[in-house]
């Protein structure tokens, strides 16, 4: 306390021309990028969520579609159906051996059909197939009435000349469109919209109400250099998350990258312009939010219909068309286009152009909005 | 107090808030290197003047002037040359006293080394609490280390002392005096007369948006007494803080 004195001599006064504003703003974009990643809402929300929907995802979703198939007890299995069946992967045949139970699964949808063969005592043919369906899953049941149809269609054909025709099938070999390849777009989408949604409204909310701006009005930093430092601080933190989110989807999952870092740099162009925008929604919340507990219900109501109605978790070609006008009206559902576009088809930026002169008219749109809506004090 | 520079010239003051007229044609000076109180009840329109110098505030009609600055024209650059303690300000959450302090170094453009700035204060021990977990005292003393990181030559303080303990308290004059003994010129606000009248040079009374006095306050006392004022009571030698004081000791605790 008693080296007051030398307060004179150890920094000069600020005198004039030496002020700095992108010095400020720097600070500003430090202190804030601390404070974002020490607070534990912001860590969730940008990364335990999107990654949590990644591996629940990953693991589900892994090998497509399944039919759960269970095989009567007593029933003959050393016959060419079950032998050719179990060839076929997307059958997976249920050890269980209690009728009770499989009869109870049946009805729950547990198992999609039970299959019963058993040996003609009259000869031919030599095998008579008894299969069960549940009405509880008619969709895989059809798939494997189809399959049924063709493997029992080649084994009484084996050794016969076709009369009409022969189906002569092949495919073309493509990328693996894994289950991931569908998600981690989605989810980084989420991931943005949150940060920019929920972090920027928060922040700006309590910075006014706690009086830190009003703190930092006193000293000779400009308001876009607080806006700046902010948005520097959000953004950095944003694509920090989504680089992260890719490379694990990247590696853990083989979410497919075609130009490899090409792709991830287009990605993260993306996600800026994505998070530029979300975090106009976040600006036009905290300046409408009368209290702290306002802001969730708020923000929900921006952020809840694009997680569910932008394609996070289920293409918008899905949706019913009278649901399909309004999400084909949401900017998170051309971020998550364009992002699938890009990493998985290798479009350019120039490629999804469409997709991000929407997400800029949004942006021109919710920034003139924030701007009247926006309070200092 | 020999020679008496002014460095803030307050003219004709108003400031009205729709209907309320919370300044009404408010004038003092304050002079140079001094400690200068503003004192009156709550809502007599001393956080509204001293917010209003702080160039935080616009004014209705009067004229500021701040060493030789207009708030009118000049505002960035009395920014510069200001330290403001506000009633109640919070800090940037999640931080610790050094990042706060690095903060402000850029938001005012200098380079200091944080840990000086808490030596000051005597807060060199909490360099890596967060403000939140300060005691009332000590939150204050950070408050005032953050309004010497310019080197100002003026600072505003606003009820520094308010909800502080005797020991706090004394600890903060100190804090007050060495930093006036240091060249700069203080202006506070209290509800406290004690203190007020151990730490200011001059004070002036604010009532309903206007100065009822302005002197010293062994002048105000005595002018008080000359009008022939007495006590109910009889002053004793001490009172009952010095009581407090002389049971609790004197060293703060926190």
């Amino acid at each position: 306390m008693n080296n007051i004195q030398s307060n004179k001599n150890l920094n000069s006064p600020s005198g004039a021309g030496g002020y700095s504003h992108i010095k400020a703003t720097l600070a500003l974009a430090k202190a804030s990028f601390r404070s974002i990643m020490r607070s534990p809402s912001a860590v969730v929300f940008t990364l335990a969520f999107p990654l949590i929907f990644i591996l629940v995802f990953g693991f589900l979703g892994g090998g497509g579609t399944k039919i759960d198939l269970a095989v009567k007890p007593g029933s003959d299995v050393n016959n060419p159906i079950i032998k050719s069946l179990q060839k076929i992967s997307v059958i997976r045949f249920s050890k269980s051996t209690d009728l009770v139970a499989i009869n109870k699964g049946l009805e729950k949808g547990d198992y999609d059909a039970i299959i019963d063969v058993e040996k003609n005592p009259a000869g031919m043919p030599a095998f008579i197939t008894h299969v069960k369906y549940t009405s509880a899953s008619m969709d895989k049941g059809s798939i494997l009435k189809s399959i049924l149809n063709e493997v029992t269609y080649n084994l009484n054909t084996q050794n016969l000349k076709p009369t009409i025709t022969e189906i002569q099938a092949t495919t073309v070999t493509a990328r693996v469109y894994r289950q991931i390849d569908f998600i981690l777009p989605g989810q980084l989408g989420f991931s943005l919209l949150s940060t920019g949604v929920f972090g920027t409204a928060f922040v700006f909310f309590s910075l006014r109400q706690n009086l830190v701006i009003k703190r930092f009005f006193a000293t000779p930093v400009r308001r876009s250099s607080i806006v700046l430092g902010e948005g520097i601080a959000r953004i950095g933190f944003a694509l920090l998350g989504a680089l992260v989110i890719i490379l694990i989807g990247h590696f853990g999952f083989k979410f497919t990258l075609i130009h490899g870092a090409t792709t991830v740099i287009n990605m993260l162009i993306l996600a800026t312009m994505g998070v530029i925008v979300f975090m106009g929604f976040g600006f036009v919340v905290s300046g409408l939010a009368k209290s702290e507990s306002t802001i969730p219900p708020i923000s929900n109501i921006i952020t809840l219909p694009q997680f569910l109605l932008s394609g996070t978790f289920f293409s918008v070609d899905a949706f019913p068309t009278w649901l399909q006008p309004i999400s084909r009206a949401l900017p998170l559902t051309y971020l998550n286009d364009a992002m699938r576009q890009v990493a998985f088809e290798g479009a350019g930026l120039w490629d999804v152009k469409h997709q991000i002169l929407i997400l800029v008219l949004w942006g021109i749109g919710i920034y003139a909005v924030a701007v009247k809506t926006f309070k200092w004090e | 107090m020999e020679k008496k520079n002014v460095i803030i010239s307050v003219k004709d003051l108003v400031k009205n808030y729709d209907d309320f007229k919370a300044v009404q044609g408010l004038s003092f000076e304050v002079y140079e290197n001094e400690i200068f109180g503003l004192l009156g009840p709550n809502g007599a329109g001393k956080t509204t003047t001293l917010e209003i110098i702080e160039t935080l505030r616009q004014k209705t009609a009067g004229e500021v002037i701040v060493d030789g600055f207009s708030v009118d024209t000049d505002a960035n650059a009395i920014k510069r040359i200001i330290g403001v303690q506000l009633q109640a300000a919070g800090y940037y959450p999640n931080l610790n006293l050094v990042e706060l302090l690095e903060l402000f170094s850029g938001l005012y453009g200098v380079s200091v080394k944080p840990m000086e700035m808490l030596e000051k204060v005597n807060l060199q021990d909490k360099a890596k609490a967060k403000y939140k977990a300060l005691s009332g005292g000590q939150k204050q003393r950070f408050s005032i280390a953050t309004t010497l990181i310019n080197s100002p030559k003026i600072i505003f303080l606003d009820e520094p002392t308010t909800g502080l303990d005797p020991q706090a308290r004394r600890n903060l004059w100190d804090l007050i005096i060495e930093i006036r003994r240091a060249g700069t010129t203080v202006v506070i606000t209290t509800h406290y007369m004690d203190e007020a009248e151990q730490l200011c040079d001059r004070v002036a009374f604010v009532e309903r948006g206007q100065i009822i006095a302005l002197d010293t306050p062994d002048k105000l006392i005595d002018d008080l007494v000359a009008s022939g004022f007495e006590r109910k009571k009889e002053v004793k030698k001490a009172n009952l803080e010095d009581v407090f004081i002389n049971l609790t000791g004197q060293e703060w605790r926190e």
